[in-house]
C-alpha cells in the first residue's frame, strides 16, 4: 500500500564527487611522491592505495523509509617495509604534503617495531603490471537508479511480506562502490572501480495470544553485480517447496512466500533432538563452508598470527604436509578463487597488486592448499601469493582476507527432488541462521530460516526450534552426495569481519544442495 | 586536522548549517587520531596509525529526510555533501516517525579524555607489546596481542541551536598467550580512558599462568554445571540482553520482554532479587560521552533494580506515540556486585568450573534470549575451593535470563569492554557439547 503512495520520479541523486574526482595521471604523480619519500626514508617496499569508497543504504519498515544515507569516504593508506618490518599510515589529507608526510611516518612505525621483529618480512615475487585497470562487470549502476525507484520497490517488499501474514517488514538496500587506485614500488599501477550489492528483507509473525514470535530472513545472496541483479528473471530462480535464488532476485516473490512460511513456521512442530540426514540447500551451506572450511584454511589463522581473535585452526600445517589429511570424503572437493562473476571476491588484482586466480583446497577429500598474502606463502614452501590480501578502506591495512570458498558440484546429474527422494530420516534445511564455532574450528552450530521434515523420502511438514552441532571434520566426512551443476549457486556475506583493529570484507560461497549423514540436532526450544 | 578543537568544530558545522536550504539540517561531525600495534609468535606483526574526520548531514523537509556524509571539508565538498542529502530528502517519501530536531540541551561533564593516551607515541606502543612479549618468550611461550590507543571528538549541530561536543580517549589491550605445543592457552584484556592504568607486562603474567595452568585438560561430560563466570564472560552473555531492553520491540510483541496476551514486563521480577543493572555516563571507571548521536542527554538510568524490569529504552518516536519521555538505550552497563574476588569466589566453591571467556556468542533464539558460544583460553574444573586441574572447552546453549535467576554469587566488579562487571557464580548452567578447540 505504501509503496503506491510513493511518487515516482526519474531525477538522479547528486553525483558523488567522485564521479568529477581525480583522474589516474594525477593520481600516479601522488603516488609516486608517496613512494619516493617512503623509498627516502629508508624503506625496502611501499605501497599506495588511493580510495574512495562510496555506499548507500536504504532503509524502511513496512509502509515507511527509515532513512536514506549517502556515505563517501577518502584518503590514503600507505604500507613499508623498514628494516624488515611493516608500517602503515593513513590519512585524509589527500595532498603531495599529506601523502609525503604519511609515509614518512609509516617508515617511523616501522623502524621503531624493528626493534623487537624476529621474523622479517619476506614477499614472495610479483609481477610489475604497469598503468593496468579493472572493473566489475555491472549491467546497471545500481548507484544510478533513482532513490525514489528503490524506496517503492523495498515498501512494495514490505507490502508484500505483510499481505501474507507477517505483521512487520523491514527491508534494505545496501549498495558498496570502492574506487581503488593501488600503486607499489614493485611497479604497479593498478585502477579497479568495484560493485556490490545486497537486497535483503525480514518478515515477522506474531501470535499475542501464546506470546509466539519469529522472524523470517530473506534468500537473497549479497552480490557482486548491479542493480540487474534485482530483475527477478525467471532464468535465475530454483523452483521447489519455496524458491530459491540464483543470479536474479524476485525479492516480491521471496517476501510473498517467507511470510507464508512464517506463518506455518509458527505454528510447525518443536523438532525431537536426534541423529538426521540432513538435506542443505546452497543458501544455507554458504555459511557452513564458511566457517568449517574458508576461515580453518587461512594460513595466518594456522600459522597463529589471528591467535588473539579469531583464533588458530584445527587444519595444521603436519597435517596438510602428510599430503592424505581427510577433510571430507572423496564427494568433497573445495576451491578458492576471486574471478567467478558476480561473487563478492570477484576483482581483478588484490589490495597488494597480485593478480586473482582459482585454486584447490581440498581435492577428493584431501587437505591440498590453503589461503595466502606475498608475505606468508614462503612459510609453505610456495613462491606465488594466492591474492588474498583486501583492507576494507583506504585506512585499514591491507591483510589476508579470504577469497570465494566453494563446493564443487556433483559430477553426476542429480537433483534436489532426487536427493530428497533418497533420505529416510531427515531435515531439508533452507536459508542461513545462528551461527557460531570455536577458535580452532572444530565444534559449530549452526540454525537456519525454513526447515523441513522429511520422512522416507517426502517432505513430512515444517520443523522449528532446529539446529545441529558436529565437528567439522566429521561434518564434512559424512557428505555422501552433493547435487549437480544445474543447482550451482552463490550465497555469501556482505560483513565479514576478522582481525585487529577488526575489519569486514565481503566473500561468497557456491555449491549445489548437498547431503550430510547422521548429524546431531537438538532442539532449542526454552521458557522463560 | 583530525581533532578539532570545540570551536573549530562549531565553526565547520556552523557552515554547513548556513549552507542548508531545509527546514531542518542536523550536522555531526566526529574526527580520531588512532594507532595500534599488533604482534603474534612473539614478534611485532602489523602495526600503524590513523587518521581521519568525518561529517555527516542530515537534511529534512517536513518529514522527508535524506543522509549523507564525507571527509572532505573543502566548501565545494561540503556544499556537496549538503546538497546531496537534501537531494536524498525531497524524492524521500514522508516519514511518519520523523521527530524534529531537538533545541539547546543541558549535558553533563564527563571525565572521557587523557592527554596521556592521546600523546601514545610509536615507540611507546612498541615498549608495551616488548613488556608483554618479553615474560611470554621467557616462559618458554607464545604470545598474540593486540594493543590500539584513539583520541577523537563527537560534535553535533542543528538549526534549532542545539550544539554539543565532547573529546575522548580509549586504550585497550588483550593477549594470548598459548603453549609451543599448542596444549594450553590464557588470555586476559584491559580497557581504560586513561594509559597510565594500563600495565601490559602485569596483565599478560594471567595470560601466561592461564595458559600453563590450561595444558593437560580433562574431558567432563557435557551437562548442567554451577560455573564461575569471570566478568567479561559474563559480559559477552549479557550484551544481546541489553541491546533488547526496547520498550517499542516488547509493545510490538516481538521480544523477550513482551507479555503473553499483550504489554511489556516492566514491574516484573524477571531476575534474581540481587541482580542490579544501570547506566551511567558519568561513572569514574566507565565514563562515556554525555550525549546520544542526536543529542539527547544520556543520564544514569536503571534497568533492573533488585531483579525486577525497572525500564525499558524509548526512541522519541515510541515516546511520543506512547506518552511518555523518551528514554536513551543503555550507554555502559554496570552491575553492583559484592567484594569477592574471583579467587575468593573460587574458595568458597565445592564443585563447580571457572570460565575465563565467553566466545563467538550468538542469539539462537530471541523469544527466550537463548544463546549458543563456547567456553575459550582457560576452563577449570573447581573442587573444594581449589582449581584442581584444567577442563576440555564446552559450547553452551543458555539464556542469560535463566542464568540471572540461577544466581548463586556476585562478585567484585572490574572494568571490562567498558562496562563494570562482577564475577558471577551459578548454578545449573547448561554446557551442551565439547570442543577440541584449546
Amino acid at each position: 500500500m505504501g509503496g503506491m503512495m510513493i511518487p515516482l520520479t526519474g531525477n538522479r541523486v547528486h553525483a558523488f564527487s567522485s564521479l568529477s574526482g581525480m583522474d589516474n595521471t594525477d593520481k600516479k604523480v601522488l603516488a609516486d611522491a608517496a613512494l619516493n619519500a617512503a623509498r627516502s626514508a629508508g624503506a625496502s617496499y611501499a605501497d599506495v592505495r588511493i580510495g574512495r569508497y562510496l555506499n548507500q543504504f536504504v532503509l524502511t519498515r513496512e509502509d515507511r523509509v527509515q532513512n536514506t544515507v549517502n556515505t563517501e569516504s577518502y584518503g590514503v593508506g600507505i604500507r613499508v617495509i623498514a628494516d624488515g618490518t611493516w608500517g602503515f599510515s593513513a590519512t585524509n589529507n589527500v595532498t603531495t604534503d599529506g601523502l609525503v608526510a604519511a609515509a614518512r611516518q609509516a617508515v617511523t612505525i616501522a623502524k621503531a617495531n624493528a626493534k623487537i621483529n624476529t621474523e622479517p618480512v619476506v614477499l614472495a615475487p610479483v609481477e610489475g603490471y604497469g598503468e593496468v585497470s579493472w572493473k566489475t562487470p555491472i549491467e546497471k549502476n545500481a548507484f544510478e537508479v533513482p532513490i525514489g525507484e528503490k524506496v517503492e520497490f523495498l515498501l512494495d517488499v514490505n507490502n508484500a511480506a505483510m499481505q501474507n501474514g507477517a505483521q512487520f517488514a523491514n527491508s534494505r538496500l545496501f549498495l558498496v562502490n570502492e574506487q581503488k587506485y593501488f600503486a607499489s614500488t614493485e611497479g604497479s599501477y593498478i585502477d579497479q572501480d568495484v560493485h556490490r550489492i545486497w537486497p535483503s528483507f525480514s518478515a515477522t509473525v506474531v501470535d499475542r495470544e501464546t506470546g509466539k514470535f519469529d522472524s523470517i530472513q530473506s534468500l537473497s545472496a549479497p552480490v557482486g553485480m548491479g542493480y540487474e541483479y534485482l530483475d527477478g528473471d525467471a532464468g535465475g530462480k530454483y523452483n521447489g517447496i519455496v524458491t530459491r535464488y540464483g543470479s536474479s532476485y524476485d525479492m516480491i516473490e521471496d517476501a510473498t512466500q517467507l511470510a507464508q512460511a512464517g506463518r506455518e513456521k509458527l505454528a510447525a512442530k518443536s523438532v525431537d533432538p536426534g541423529q538426521y540426514d540432513l538435506v542443505l540447500d546452497p543458501s544455507h551451506l554458504w555459511l557452513t563452508i564458511h566457517e568449517s572450511v574458508g576461515h580453518p584454511l587461512e594460513l595466518d589463522r594456522v600459522l597463529g598470527y589471528e591467535a588473539n581473535y579469531a583464533g588458530t585452526s584445527f587444519a595444521t600445517l603436519d597435517k596438510w604436509e602428510s599430503g592424505d589429511f581427510q577433510y571430507g570424503s572423496d564427494q568433497v572437493n573445495l576451491f578458492a578463487d576471486k574471478v567467478q562473476p558476480g561473487s563478492l571476491g570477484y576483482v581483478g588484482y588484490d589490495d597488494e597488486g597480485v593478480k586473482t586466480k582459482q585454486w584447490d583446497l581440498v581435492k577428493d577429500g584431501i587437505l591440498v592448499n590453503y589461503q595466502a598474502t606475498r608475505d606468508q606463502v614462503h612459510m609453505i614452501d610456495q613462491n606465488e601469493s594466492h591474492g588474498c590480501c583486501y583492507a576494507d578502506s583506504w585506512n585499514s591495512v591491507q591483510f589476508q582476507r579470504m577469497p570465494n570458498v566453494s563446493l564443487e558440484p556433483g559430477p553426476d546429474p542429480y537433483s534436489v527432488d532426487e536427493m530428497i527422494k533418497d533420505v529416510e530420516n531427515g531435515i531439508y534445511i533452507v536459508g542461513d541462521g545462528s551461527f557460531s564455532i570455536d577458535q580452532q574450528r572444530y565444534n559449530f552450530q549452526f540454525g537456519g530460516q525454513l526447515f523441513y521434515e522429511i520422512k522416507n523420502g517426502e517432505i513430512a511438514g515444517m520443523l522449528r526450534d532446529v539446529a545441529y552441532q558436529a565437528n567439522s571434520q566429521e561434518f564434512w566426512n559424512s557428505c555422501s552426495k552433493v547435487c549437480d551443476e544445474s543447482d550451482y549457486r552463490l550465497s555469501g556475506s556482505f560483513f565479514d569481519g576478522k582481525g585487529q583493529p577488526s575489519q569486514s570484507s565481503a566473500v561468497s560461497h557456491g555449491s549445489s544442495t548437498t547431503r550430510f549423514d547422521g548429524i546431531n540436532v537438538i532442539n532449542t526450544a526454552r521458557n522463560i | 586536522m583530525a581533532i578539532l578543537s570545540k570551536d573549530e568544530a562549531r565553526d565547520i558545522m556552523q557552515k554547513v548549517v548556513n549552507m542548508s536550504g531545509a527546514d531542518f539540517c542536523e550536522v555531526n561531525l566526529s574526527g580520531s587520531r588512532g594507532g595500534n600495534i599488533r604482534y603474534a609468535r612473539n614478534t611485532v606483526t602489523t602495526s600503524g596509525e590513523e587518521q581521519n574526520t568525518s561529517l555527516s548531514v542530515q537534511s529534512s523537509f517536513g518529514s522527508k529526510t535524506g543522509t549523507s556524509s564525507v571527509n572532505e571539508f573543502d566548501d565545494e565538498s561540503l556544499r556537496a555533501a549538503v546538497e546531496r542529502s537534501e537531494e536524498l530528502a525531497r524524492l524521500a517519501p514522508d516519514n511518519p516517525e520523523f521527530m524534529e530536531p531537538m533545541g539547546p540541551q543541558e549535558y553533563g561533564e564527563s571525565q572521557t579524555f587523557y592527554e596521556s593516551t592521546a600523546n601514545i607515541q610509536p615507540d611507546q606502543r612498541a615498549q608495551m607489546a616488548y613488556d608483554s612479549i618479553t615474560p611470554s618468550s621467557a616462559n618458554d611461550l607464545v604470545s598474540a596481542g593486540f594493543l590500539e590507543d584513539e583520541a577523537g571528538f563527537e560534535a553535533l549541530m542543528n538549526n534549532k541551536d542545539l550544539f554539543a561536543y565532547n573529546q575522548s580517549t580509549e586504550v585497550e589491550f588483550s593477549v594470548t598467550i598459548r603453549t609451543k605445543d599448542g596444549t594450553g592457552s590464557g588470555w586476559v584484556s584491559r580497557d581504560y580512558n586513561d594509559v597510565n592504568n594500563l600495565d601490559t607486562g602485569s596483565a599478560s603474567q594471567i595470560a601466561i599462568d592461564k595458559s600453563i595452568g590450561s595444558r593437560d585438560a580433562v574431558a567432563l561430560e557435557p551437562g548442567r554445571y554451577t560455573v564461575i563466570l569471570e566478568p567479561h564472560a559474563v559480559s559477552g552473555l549479557l550484551r544481546y540482553m541489553l541491546g533488547a531492553m526496547n520498550a517499542r520491540t516488547a509493545d510490538e510483541g516481538r521480544s523477550f520482554m513482551s507479555k503473553v496476551g499483550g504489554g511489556t514486563r516492566v514491574g516484573e521480577q524477571m531476575f534474581d532479587e540481587r541482580v542490579n543493572l544501570y547506566s551511567d555516563p558519568f561513572d569514574e571507571n566507565v565514563p562515556v560521552t554525555p550525549f546520544t548521536g542526536s543529542g539527547m542527554p544520556l543520564e544514569k538510568t536503571t534497568w533492573i533494580e533488585n531483579g525486577v524490569v525497572k525500564n525499558l529504552a524509548y526512541s522519541r518516536y515510541w515516546a511520543k506515540e506512547n506518552g511518555v519521555e523518551p528514554l536513551p538505550g543503555p550507554s555502559n552497563a554496570i552491575i553492583p556486585g559484592g567484594d569477592k574476588t574471583t579467587q575468593q569466589l573460587i574458595a568458597d566453591t565445592e564443585r563447580g568450573i571457572l570460565v575465563t571467556r565467553t566466545w563467538y556468542i550468538r542469539m539462537v533464539d530471541p523469544q527466550s534470549q537463548l544463546l549458543t558460544g563456547l567456553t575459550r583460553d582457560g576452563t577449570f574444573y573447581i573442587e573444594n575451593g581449589r582449581i584442581k586441574n584444567a577442563v576440555r572447552n564446552f559450547r553452551f546453549n543458555e539464556s542469560p535470563v535463566i542464568m540471572l535467576n540461577n544466581l548463586e554469587e556476585l562478585g567484585r566488579p572490574m572494568r571490562t569492554d567498558g562496562n563494570m562487571i562482577p564475577p558471577m557464580k551459578i548454578r545449573d548452567f547448561t554446557f551442551s557439547s565439547l570442543s577440541d578447540a584449546v
